[in-house]
């Protein structure tokens, strides 16, 4: 068990460089899953039919594929996702700044994988409204914008909350597969490292990493079953 | 154009003028996202030289030498794919059935007071009802949090330390299993838990010990309630097959990244398994729709009502939880 206090370093900038891309990627995934939703949502057939076949898409693909797709085929279009070095945030999140491209690869693999998946969860929210509500806000003779803002959209977004969060729950553990397309530093490329190249012994080091996953993705999943136990009292 | 629940949600039935405006700007954006398509995925691609046969002739000119080769590799690879997903679907249900009935045991355990029994006894029961209760939950909270990645690393890393040598086939039905094995548990759960109190009222009523209540009434129907999420799961499962590569599985992902070494065509290759991977799944997926459609039609399975909102999210929730 000394392993944990030796390598605490190791596992702590482990965890640092994972919650670096699970933030990247969920901020990148929620933009682009509302893009999507409010395309699939839009009342334009065109709009819709790429918003279905976005989703059908990734929802369907196992991120392995998409990462490998990302990791092997963007470079084979001379592309290395330069144009994710934005500014600021380079230097916030360093990783984004450096050479190897493999970070950016990842973050915008995941990020497109979960945005199909934010996006289903925002149309849930959105469905879930009650048509009547909508009616009743229609014939009092709000506009669109108005019954969007202060009807629709209050609502669908509580609805929404509880699958959103199992979707950013299962984006934190999918990109323990980042240490698998070469993002040197994170949790499970420690992993990798710790195991495999130096020889450690695999329990502590199990242990230390299932740490660092459990202690993001738990206390989110106890949240949401708060929220969600509150809301189902609240229904009835 | 067929109207669905946001439709009716957010927008009235169109007059003639909205209808002609949506019309237009459905053109304009058509168009927009033909030009788009073409400037920023065929052109790069065109440039770049990806549509030369050189890179397609393997996948799809069977002139080719190394078509027969290729697709031969493929068809194993999609094999093992196949065998991993329905052994990994097959042992996560009973692992997940079974943990399912102990949970479940559990929590109706714990009110139990143990009348007949000398006080010392009882009192033991009861704190073993209760650690019990407090290992599995452990266990549930610990496997479903950790990403499979690493459940399939340890378990293929693992396992060979301890004696234990399989072939790699089993680590990932192992690693898979241990993971989705919680997860079905947990929508089994909460199917049960979900149901009316009647229907255990009413078995216990009729004379039916705990676990026959259980076993007879509840688990049943909360196969039936849950089957869109459970094949919802499966998707999940067949995804998750692809992580095999981590251990040197050789199924269709690994087989085609062995090609693609030697071809060295990521972006056609990857393509078509996409391709391969998303037909398989796709259908599965209507096949919960239409089974949930089936359901809600069904006069006896229409979900309780009293739990309706969770049930949904529940349902959401899984086809979110996935890698």
């Amino acid at each position: 068990m000394g392993i944990l206090i030796d390598r605490f370093d190791t596992f702590a900038s482990g965890f640092w460089v994972t919650l670096q891309i699970c933030f990247l990627a969920g901020v990148g995934a929620l933009i682009i899953g509302t893009v999507v939703a409010v395309m699939r949502i839009s009342p334009l057939p065109p709009l819709r039919a790429v918003g279905t076949a976005y989703v059908t898409l990734f929802r369907n693909v196992p991120l392995t594929v998409v990462s490998f797709f990302a990791a092997f085929g963007l470079p084979q279009l001379g592309s290395s996702a330069n144009f994710l070095k934005v500014p600021v945030l380079d230097a916030i999140f360093s990783r984004l700044a450096i050479d190897l491209p493999y970070f950016r690869f990842f973050i915008i693999a995941l990020g497109f994988y979960t945005g199909a998946f934010v996006c289903e969860a925002l149309r849930s929210g959105v469905n879930a409204v009650s048509p009547g509500q909508a009616e009743a806000a229609r014939s009092l003779g709000l506009t669109f914008t108005q019954n969007v803002r202060y009807v629709v959209l209050p609502q669908a977004w509580k609805f929404a909350i509880v699958p959103l969060g199992s979707v950013i729950i299962a984006m934190i553990k999918n990109s323990a597969l980042s240490g698998f397309f070469g993002v040197s530093g994170s949790l499970s490329d420690a992993m990798n490292t710790l195991t495999s190249q130096e020889g450690l012994p695999l329990i502590p080091v199990f242990i230390g990493i299932s740490i660092g996953y459990l202690i993001m993705t738990v206390p989110l999943g106890i949240l949401l079953d708060q929220v969600e136990k509150r809301r189902a009292g609240a229904a009835r | 154009m067929k109207r669905d629940a946001a439709d009716a949600v957010l927008y009235d039935a169109p007059g003639p003028r909205t209808r002609r405006i949506t019309l237009i700007v459905s053109v304009v954006s058509a168009v927009a996202i033909v030009v788009g398509a073409y400037l920023f995925i065929y052109l790069p691609l065109e440039r770049n030289g990806q549509f030369t046969m050189k890179k397609w002739g393997p996948i799809i000119d069977p002139a080719n030498p190394l078509f027969d080769q290729l697709w031969t590799r493929l068809g194993q690879g999609f094999r093992n794919t196949l065998i991993a997903a329905v052994l990994a679907i097959i042992t996560s249900l009973i692992i997940g059935t079974v943990l399912a009935l102990v949970r479940v045991q559990l929590q109706s355990l714990r009110r139990r007071r143990y009348v007949g029994l000398a006080p010392a006894a009882a009192q033991a029961l009861r704190a073993l009802t209760r650690v019990l209760n407090a290992v599995t939950r452990f266990c549930v909270e610990v496997f479903r949090g950790l990403p499979v990645v690493i459940t399939i690393f340890f378990v293929g890393r693992g396992l060979p330390e301890f004696g234990l040598d399989f072939d790699t086939l089993w680590y990932v039905v192992i690693g898979l299993t241990i993971y989705n094995g919680v997860v079905i548990a947990e929508i089994l759960r909460s199917g049960m838990t979900g149901l009316p109190t009647g229907q255990a009222e009413a078995a216990a009523a009729m004379g039916l010990s705990p676990f026959q209540t259980t076993r007879l009434i509840l688990l049943p129907q909360a196969y039936r309630i849950m089957l869109p999420a459970l094949i919802s799961q499966m998707v999940v499962v067949l995804k998750d097959t692809s992580l095999g590569f981590l251990i040197g599985y050789d199924d269709l992902l690994n087989v085609a990244s062995q090609a693609i070494n030697i071809l060295n065509n990521p972006i056609q290759l990857y393509f078509v398994v996409g391709l391969i991977y998303i037909s398989v799944n796709y259908a599965l997926s209507k096949l919960a729709v239409y089974v949930q459609r089936r359901l809600a039609r069904g006069r006896r399975a229409t979900p309780p009502t009293t739990v309706a909102p969770g049930t949904q999210l529940e349902t959401e929730a899984v086809v979110g939880t996935t890698t």
